[in-house]
């Protein structure tokens, strides 16, 4: 038996639950949201990745009813959601700050949407029982929000997002607010959970590793508009532009000159050096302007001339160790720096590569990827 | 830095005799057993006995009263929603003036608001008495408890009644089970302020009042006018015993609660 690989936007039968069209959001004169077209599948863990600003956090209040679209129109199920006001949305969120409600206690918080559809008591407290469980929180359900720990409130928050069993579900920065053990631990359990509810999940964050981790889908945003939307391997193998390849992760960019033959292209980059050898799907024209994107782990360094189609050479400047990891800042000999990343097999002291060393770096025909912006 | 140097020592005597000695003064005399107001005869308690006997002392307290309760719960409730409305209605043209437009009347002279309150009702054909006092102390008190709503309100974490409407609830229910909850303390006080300003009030209740109705502050004025007397400083410190616990209270409440609240409402928000 084989096992499907959950790739819904791949599936031209499949109908997205949320479909933005054209949506546009001003503020006055600022445009939040530009143009906005974007479908999410049912039981998708979708990220909205970018910087503070780039209005990840509009479109979330959007789907959650806080804010209206001004111009476009947002689909939940088939069904425009602009008239529906916030409490008759099968939409619930989980608040940045939680906004747990300090007045009542763990268990009457996670109840208090279930009363406000008017199910009977027993069913309500079933139904806080089992959050409970689902979110290990039994033992503090007498509990006033301030008498429980960080990671405690934050789900106590998801799990009174969860009790209504939405068809859809906002994480807001959810994790923004714990230490960075912690948040691993909770990112591993969110996923969890969101398998075991088979919720449609949508998060917002600025923390690219949390959206790598979390997510089935990332888009990510600029200043109002959805640059790239893929899975998170193809956001850091595959970026479509210099910006999403620069937000994700660390990488080395080099500007220059491209020449194709066929899927290969030379780079001619800087006077007396020699040309980058790259592999593409895309055509460039001939000396088109192209840009040159490699991850740091996919350079090799050595101190001898090593064999491969790329080789270039420079001194270590800097070096920078992350325990697991080094990272070596080598400059070229027209100035430009590149960083080359090895994972540290050998203890220490037995390091062969120190300051001011020449070595050289290379990497395949295929380790980078070109862009045309 | 706290030490008590000699300046210190006499500012704060100057400062406070200047306060509470008239008072003081009051209250020791109202435990006089001579009729004498200036003259020291021992200690009593009779005049205390002598106020209760008095039925026109009593009758002008039961509408003091009956004035303050009114008045105080209609101010609270106007108070609440004026300030409700313009914390949460964000920034629009005008809005300065509209907030100033509440205010304005805590630094309007009394006997302007007294004034034109009576005008209004001889306007509009209405009979003085204690309902009339009732319209005018909640037009002045209603403020008062805006002002302590509002401050509350401003620090009050707006996703708090987002999460409710998130979670079901209508606009009304969000206030009625979220907000109202946690911003009970400054109402509460805001109450209790209005009371105390409602008890005390002359000049307002004077413009405004008809033979009907009398309150203590009219009446301790009209009684003055032919002498003090013993009894009169036997009421006033029982007004001065209520005031003083009204605003303790609500000084009390306030604070205490409203501090507890936003620190649980900060530790809520805060993760670890």
């Amino acid at each position: 038996m084989s096992q499907k690989v959950f790739a819904p936007w791949e599936d031209a039968t499949e109908k997205p639950l949320i479909q933005f069209k054209g949506v546009t959001k001003k503020f006055g004169d600022f445009v939040a949201i530009d143009n906005l077209s974007l479908d999410i599948y049912q039981k998708e863990f979708f990220a909205l990745l970018g910087p503070s600003g780039c209005g990840k956090t509009t479109m979330m209040r959007m789907l959650a009813g806080f804010e209206a679209p001004t111009h476009g129109t947002i689909l939940l199920a088939g069904q425009d959601i602009a008239p529906v006001p916030p409490n008759k949305r099968a939409v619930n969120m989980m608040f940045q700050s939680y906004a747990l409600f300090p007045h009542l206690s763990v268990w009457d918080n996670i109840a208090f949407g279930l009363r406000r559809e008017g199910q009977d008591k027993d069913a309500i407290a079933a139904r806080v029982e089992e959050m409970l469980r689902l979110t290990r929180l039994s033992k503090f359900a007498k509990r006033k929000p301030h008498q429980i720990s960080g990671g405690q409130r934050q789900r106590v928050a998801l799990a009174r997002s969860l009790a209504k069993a939405p068809k859809l579900l906002l994480l807001d920065e959810p994790l923004g607010a714990l230490d960075a053990k912690l948040r691993q631990d909770t990112q591993f359990e969110l996923m969890d959970i969101q398998e075991k509810t088979g919720t449609t999940f949508v998060i917002v964050t600025h923390d690219q590793e949390e959206a790598m981790t979390v997510a089935s889908r990332v888009a990510v945003m600029d200043e109002g508009r959805v640059i790239q939307v893929a899975t998170p391997s193809v956001i850091y193998e595959a970026p479509e532009t210099v910006y999403v390849a620069d937000f994700i992760g660390d990488v080395n960019i080099i500007q220059g000159r491209a020449s194709q033959d066929a899927d290969k292209v030379r780079i001619d980059w800087a006077e007396g050096q020699p040309p980058i050898i790259g592999t593409t799907q895309k055509t460039f024209s001939p000396s088109q302007t192209c840009h040159f994107a490699i991850r740091p782990e996919k350079v090799a360094i050595s101190t001898e001339q090593p064999e491969a189609p790329n080789v270039l050479q420079g001194r270590v400047i800097d070096i920078a160790y992350l325990g697991n990891l080094s990272t070596y800042h080598v400059e070229l000999p027209d100035g430009t720096m590149m960083k080359a990343q090895t994972a540290n097999t050998r203890r220490l002291s037995r390091r062969d590569i120190t300051w001011e060393d020449n070595v050289w770096l290379s990497f395949t025909d295929t380790a980078g990827v070109l862009l045309e912006r | 830095m706290r030490r008590l140097t000699w300046f210190n020592v006499t500012s704060l005597t100057l400062g406070f005799a200047f306060l509470y000695l008239p008072m003081v003064i009051l209250i020791l005399y109202s435990f006089n057993a001579s009729k004498l107001v200036t003259v020291w005869a021992g200690f009593s308690t009779q005049w205390y006995g002598e106020l209760l006997r008095n039925e026109e002392f009593l009758d002008a307290a039961w509408v003091t009263i009956k004035v303050a309760v009114f008045s105080s719960t209609l101010a609270t409730v106007l108070g609440t929603m004026a300030a409700y409305v313009l914390v949460r209605a964000g920034r629009f043209s005008g809005r300065t003036l509209f907030s100033g437009m509440i205010y304005a009347p805590l630094v309007m002279p009394e006997v302007i608001t007294g004034l034109s309150l009576l005008l209004l009702f001889i306007g509009i054909n209405l009979d003085r008495g204690v309902f009339t006092i009732v319209l005018a102390h909640t037009t002045f008190s209603m403020c008062y408890v805006s002002v302590v709503v509002s401050s509350r309100l401003t620090s009050f974490d707006r996703s708090l009644e987002e999460a409710a409407l998130d979670l079901g609830c209508s606009p009304f229910e969000a206030f009625r089970l979220v907000t109202l909850p946690i911003i009970a303390p400054a109402v509460i006080s805001g109450w209790l302020l209005a009371f105390t300003l409602s008890l005390d009030d002359l000049v307002i209740a004077s413009f405004t009042t008809g033979p009907s109705a009398t309150t203590l502050p009219i009446k301790i004025f009209s009684a003055v006018r032919l002498g003090v007397s013993p009894e009169i400083n036997a009421l006033s410190t029982i007004m001065i015993a209520i005031v003083t616990v009204g605003v303790i209270t609500a000084s009390i409440i306030s604070k205490r609660a409203s501090v507890a609240q936003q620190r649980d409402e900060q530790a809520a928000a805060r993760a670890t």
